[in-house]
């Protein structure tokens, strides 16, 4: 399976990788996944008080498509209201990376990982929809 | 002419062909280009001479007679025409047969194929967590109706070697019929069929450094052991299998044969050495690291590795330089893990971590020490972006997560 440029390069040298404080409130984190599928997404939102999406981290444990996708949506999500970080679809991701079909999954998940961070943080500070 | 700077990792999906087996099938690719059944001039005859002189490597590799090697295209065809010919010769006295879950596929497939058109019982025997079958429990699965054993002498993904002579001693005992896929276990480990009462085994080329599109299928004379052909034709090797031999590639399989026979103890030796090197060097630089499959009765080429907390198929794109395989289901296009691993009880999250390692002829030792930094690394790269690494090392329970299985 060959991969495209965007994806080897996510892969090789992942952007935002890390953990924000879980206990802080200006966090929101979003761990989808399980292990037992094969990928497990964390990725994680530091908000301030405008509702700017200011940092954003990841750590995955999957395939090199899960890593790029996880990847590529911190950089996306990063300088975003959450709203708008909510908004973006894993089409987009996917055809961002040029993902084959059979890793379609692995972008759904990222779209998944950050609508997780974006409840996660409106929880915690009590926003509803 | 090397194609690529790839580290050649996996022995057990095939070999390269030896040169020296090359060498001796490129006369039957030029002058020597006769019908070996031609019976009318010396073209013929000499193609004929040469399979028949093949024929004799083979089967002196596992102690049989060369009457009884039947050429084939493959083990997958071997294994066929073992399975479903003895089925069909002797289906209407019994119809039971009893295998195992880790068999290669196209064993499994031909079973699947019996018992659903053919009136067939099939018993999927379970393995043990270090691979081996129980003999108790094979033993116990005999029935007044089983006509065939079917179990392989050496695993492709695993490496481990199942107890050949016992299931022999328990098959005759019972006058079972015993058919073994010993594609991966001819070349490294000593074969015999008389001594481990073998009536069929199954032989590829490709995985012995002899050339792909040949096999040879054993097929017992003494007592005599009845197959019925699958394909219709002219009757060659025995009335089993029609179709006009290539002597190129029965001289290639045959060549391949001799070689295993007269250099397995020397390059046992060797790839024990290789073997240890390579896993001591990833398991002195790296925890949490696990052999699938039975660490004693296993051939020194084999190693089947789960790197904890670190998906298979990432680990392999980082690992470029090195050809390997992994039991992960990002690998395939069934997004399943390994069902060998599986039925090991190897967990699903473990199935996805792991590294089919092939060790074999030409493998060298700067190529393993290259091959376990590389891995090492890679391995500790990955790790620090696993979020299960993470919560390891903060001593969270991963199996006492609730996930979201999607």
């Amino acid at each position: 399976m060959a991969y495209s440029k965007e994806l080897i390069d996510h892969y090789e040298k992942p952007r935002n990788v890390g953990s924000l404080d879980k206990d802080s409130e200006k966090v929101g984190t979003g761990l989808v996944g399980a292990p037992a599928c094969g990928d497990v997404m964390k990725l994680q939102i530091k908000v301030d008080d405008k509702g700017i999406i200011e940092d954003a981290k990841f750590k995955t444990f999957g395939c090199g498509s899960a890593i790029a996708s996880s990847s590529l949506i911190t950089e996306w999500v990063k300088g975003k209201n959450i709203n708008e970080a909510n908004q973006i679809k894993n089409t987009e991701i996917a055809k961002h990376l040029a993902l084959p079909p059979v890793k379609i999954h692995c972008s759904v998940l990222a779209e998944d990982a950050i609508k997780a961070a974006v409840n996660d943080y409106k929880k915690k500070n009590r926003i509803n929809e | 002419m090397k194609v690529s700077n790839n580290i050649y990792l996996d022995y057990q999906a095939t070999t390269p062909l030896d040169p020296r087996v090359l060498e001796k099938m490129i006369p039957y690719f030029n002058d020597r280009f006769g019908n070996p059944h031609s019976r009318n001039h010396s073209y013929g005859w000499e193609a004929e001479e040469a399979t028949e002189i093949a024929r004799e490597h083979v089967a002196k590799i596992i102690n049989a007679s060369p009457k009884e090697i039947v050429f084939t295209s493959g083990a997958t065809e071997s294994n066929n025409l073992a399975i479903k010919g003895i089925a069909d010769f002797y289906g209407d006295k019994k119809n039971h047969i009893i295998t195992c879950v880790t068999e290669h596929k196209c064993v499994l497939e031909s079973c699947r194929f019996l018992n659903e058109n053919e009136n067939f019982e099939v018993t999927y025997l379970p393995v043990r967590q270090d691979g081996l079958i129980d003999l108790d429990a094979l033993q116990k699965s005999i029935k007044q109706n089983t006509l065939l054993i079917s179990i392989m002498g050496v695993h492709n993904e695993i490496g481990v070697i199942q107890p050949l002579k016992e299931i022999g001693n328990l098959c005759r005992k019972n006058n079972i019929f015993f058919h073994t896929d010993c594609a991966q276990a001819i070349g490294k480990i000593k074969l015999d069929v008389d001594e481990m009462n073998i009536d069929a085994m199954s032989i590829s080329g490709h995985k012995i450094y002899g050339p792909k599109g040949v096999g040879a299928l054993y097929v017992r004379r003494k007592p005599r052991v009845r197959i019925k052909a699958m394909m219709s034709g002219g009757g060659q090797e025995r009335g089993m299998r029609s179709g006009t031999l290539s002597p190129a590639l029965c001289v290639g399989l045959g060549e391949a044969c001799r070689i295993c026979n007269d250099e397995m103890d020397e390059e046992n030796k060797r790839l024990i050495y290789l073997k240890n090197r390579f896993y001591e060097g990833i398991t002195s630089k790296c925890k949490d690291v696990y052999l699938n499959g039975s660490s004693e009765f296993r051939i020194p080429g084999n190693l089947n590795i789960s790197f904890a907390y670190v998906e298979g198929e990432s680990l392999m794109m980082g690992i470029k330089d090195l050809a390997v395989s992994s039991g992960s289901a990002c690998t395939s296009a069934s997004l399943e893990p390994s069902y060998v691993l599986r039925a090991l009880g190897v967990e699903e999250e473990l199935a996805h971590t792991s590294l089919r390692i092939g060790i074999g002829r030409f493998t060298t030792e700067k190529e393993i020490d290259k091959s376990v930094n590389d891995i090492v690394k890679e391995v500790n790269r990955l790790r620090s972006l696993s979020p299960l690494w993470e919560m390891a090392q903060e001593g969270i329970d991963i199996s006492k997560i609730e996930w979201a299985e999607h």
